[in-house]
């Protein structure tokens, strides 16, 4: 199996020689070892920390740092300007239309994805032949690039394309649109395309969710003579908040961040007037490809402060009980 | 629990039957949805481009292999390929050691802090990773990185750690004190028992995160567009997207490349998926 790789590669990471055995003898014996336990925590996680704050938080620190000047990105940046940017930002009528657009997606992709998702994994959790098949057709949209749907799906669009030729086949020539052009109808478009694409995600948490569902309770609730629909609504689900409030934190920040599928599949023209545009593409719009780098650092930090807020917010609300069970529950 | 997937059999197993009819419509129907646009692509990739103006739904009269030998056969995609592969082999390579090591120290050491370096990297996970990208272009730049296998992998390995130790800690946790004491009877110390009964019993849960890892590197789009300009060394996402927008009239070529492109997550994923939801029930409710 192709999976063997990450265990052989972990040579490499784990090549310390082994402790040998412990000397009992009291206190400088103790305090070896509690230096030998120090060294080895700091010498096994200290990697990890360096390659994080470098890449992740550093980053970060440094967008807000460079979104406070006016700067071309070239030298230090010496031309201070403070809130400016974030003002210019708020003042751009295309970026409330990436706002409204994240908006759109962050509400349309829960909306949607959670009763599908819900429904098909409950469906496919039944036990029939041929399920582990249709599980694997399921999540084939999820597994796929982001960029070959996004160009499999502005074919499949575009005006002269099979959508509008099989629309016009079965006689419904009155719904046939120009899906990617029309600056009213572009972002349904995505919303539905984003939701082709992800739906399998959540059928896949909520699978593995179900499948920690004790199959006795439903036996005995079957024994109490309780349907098929009154088994899931009353024992399954309750059981599967945790799962559920876990893909929404996902499928929301996702949502806020969403770049690749829209970048690829709408048109570069309709994106500029705002129609398709969201934080993320407008951010590399402007930043990266009109070299406005500080501009394009100060709606970075809005879109960083936005999810945080949103993701503070629901771990408050929602997600506590489970963080509290799940996530940070302390080890023994 | 995580623990169920790692050490108990849990597989109790259940008559498989014969599902109502309606199961299998519904069934069928989501399939259809699923698969429907990629089997179009692919059975498109068979026709020609001024069979696909005449009737864009129509099936290959006659088929034609053109379209893919064309594709196989110009060297950008085997490049493109080879590229891909490097980086997300790279990649996973990366956040399976820094991911192990981290998770270790954190589900097997009691040490003051400890709860706080757990938060500090479960902060990852509210992190849009995207929403630092100029600022790590810029730096990458200035580490003249830019245009490098390792202005892709790094920033990914950090990307992913935060989810790789959330599915990892709860695993290496989840095995008994009972087996360390043993280890440590026998005069293996901690790091011993960490490489000689640790990753072994942890199998399961280092092949689901070192799936998502190759996965979403292999998938990545965004950070390879800003950090590899030059176009020998662009990964496969990097080259359809160009192929797409180099050949626009060439809608056959573009339904070839974008099936080739499609097949190695295709294959990958239907040897993994076992593995990858297996794996995600311990990260769910573990």
């Amino acid at each position: 199996m192709t999976s063997t790789n990450p265990t052989l590669d972990l040579a490499g990471g784990a090549s310390a020689p082994p402790a040998g055995p412990r000397p009992a003898r009291r206190s400088s014996a103790r305090a070896a070892q509690t230096r030998r336990k120090w060294y080895e925590i700091i010498g096994l996680s200290t990697p990890a920390v360096i390659v994080y704050v470098m890449f992740v938080l550093v980053p970060m620190g440094f967008a807000f740092y460079y979104s406070l000047f006016r700067w071309r990105g070239v030298g230090p940046p010496t031309d201070y300007v403070g809130f400016d940017n974030y003002v210019l930002a708020f003042q751009d009528p295309i970026f409330i239309d990436a706002l409204r657009n994240n908006a759109i997606i962050v509400f349309g992709s829960l909306l949607i994805q959670g009763p599908i998702a819900l429904g098909v994994a409950l469906l496919l959790n039944r036990n029939f032949r041929g399920r582990a098949l249709f599980r694997l057709l399921a999540f084939v949209p999820y597994v796929l690039a982001e960029v070959t749907v996004g160009i499999m799906w502005k074919l499949l669009l575009s005006d002269a394309g099979t959508v509008n030729a099989m629309l016009e086949s079965v006689g419904l020539g009155s719904l046939v649109q120009a899906w990617l052009a029309d600056l009213d109808v572009v972002i349904w478009t995505m919303l539905a395309v984003l939701t082709w694409k992800y739906v399998g995600f959540a059928i896949i948490l909520l699978l593995a969710g179900l499948s920690n569902v004790p199959q006795e309770l439903n036996e005995a609730a079957a024994i109490d003579g309780a349907s098929w629909w009154q088994i899931q609504r009353h024992v399954t689900l309750p059981l599967l908040g945790p799962t559920i409030r876990i893909w929404m934190f996902l499928s929301m920040i996702g949502s806020l961040q969403v770049f690749d599928v829209i970048w690829v599949t709408s048109v570069p023209a309709v994106r500029s007037l705002g129609a398709s545009a969201t934080m993320a593409t407008y951010m590399v719009d402007n930043g990266f490809f009109a070299r406005l780098w500080s501009y394009g650092n100060a709606v970075a930090v809005i879109l960083f402060a936005i999810s945080f807020v949103a993701a503070v917010l629901f771990q408050r609300f929602l997600l506590r009980r489970d963080i509290e069970g799940a996530i940070t529950r302390r080890a023994n | 629990m995580a623990a169920n997937a790692v050490l108990s059999p849990t597989a109790k197993r259940r008559p498989v039957s014969w599902g109502n009819p309606l199961t299998y419509a519904l069934a069928l129907a989501v399939a259809a949805v699923s698969i429907a646009p990629v089997v179009y692509v692919i059975i498109g990739g068979f026709r020609t481009t001024p069979q696909i103006v005449a009737d864009p739904a129509g099936l290959p009269d006659p088929w034609v292999w053109d379209n893919y030998a064309r594709v196989l056969t110009q060297s950008d995609f085997w490049r493109q390929v080879f590229n891909s592969a490097v980086v997300s082999l790279g990649t996973t390579i990366g956040v399976v050691v820094l991911g192990v090591c981290a998770a270790f120290v954190l589900a097997r050491y009691t040490f003051r802090g400890r709860e706080v370096l757990y938060t500090f990297f479960t902060l990852g996970l509210l992190f849009p990773a995207g929403a630092a990208i100029l600022p790590l272009y810029l730096m990458l730049r200035d580490l003249n990185l830019i245009n490098s296998y390792y202005a892709v992998i790094l920033p990914q390995v950090a990307f992913a750690l935060p989810l790789t130790i959330v599915i990892l800690r709860p695993f290496l946790t989840a095995i008994p004190r009972e087996l360390e004491d043993a280890a440590a009877i026998d005069g293996t110390g901690r790091l011993g028992f960490l490489w000689r009964i640790l990753l072994p019993l942890s199998r399961p849960a280092l092949v689901t995160v070192g799936i998502l890892a190759f996965v979403t590197s292999w998938n990545a789009f965004l950070l390879p567009l800003l950090v590899l300009g030059d176009a020998s060394l662009h990964t496969l996402p990097l080259g359809v997207q160009n192929f797409s927008s180099q050949y626009t009239s060439d809608t056959a070529g573009i339904l070839a490349f974008t099936s080739l492109a499609m097949l190695p997550a295709l294959i990958f994923f239907t040897f993994a998926e076992k593995q990858i939801v297996g794996g995600l029930q311990g990260a769910v409710k573990g």
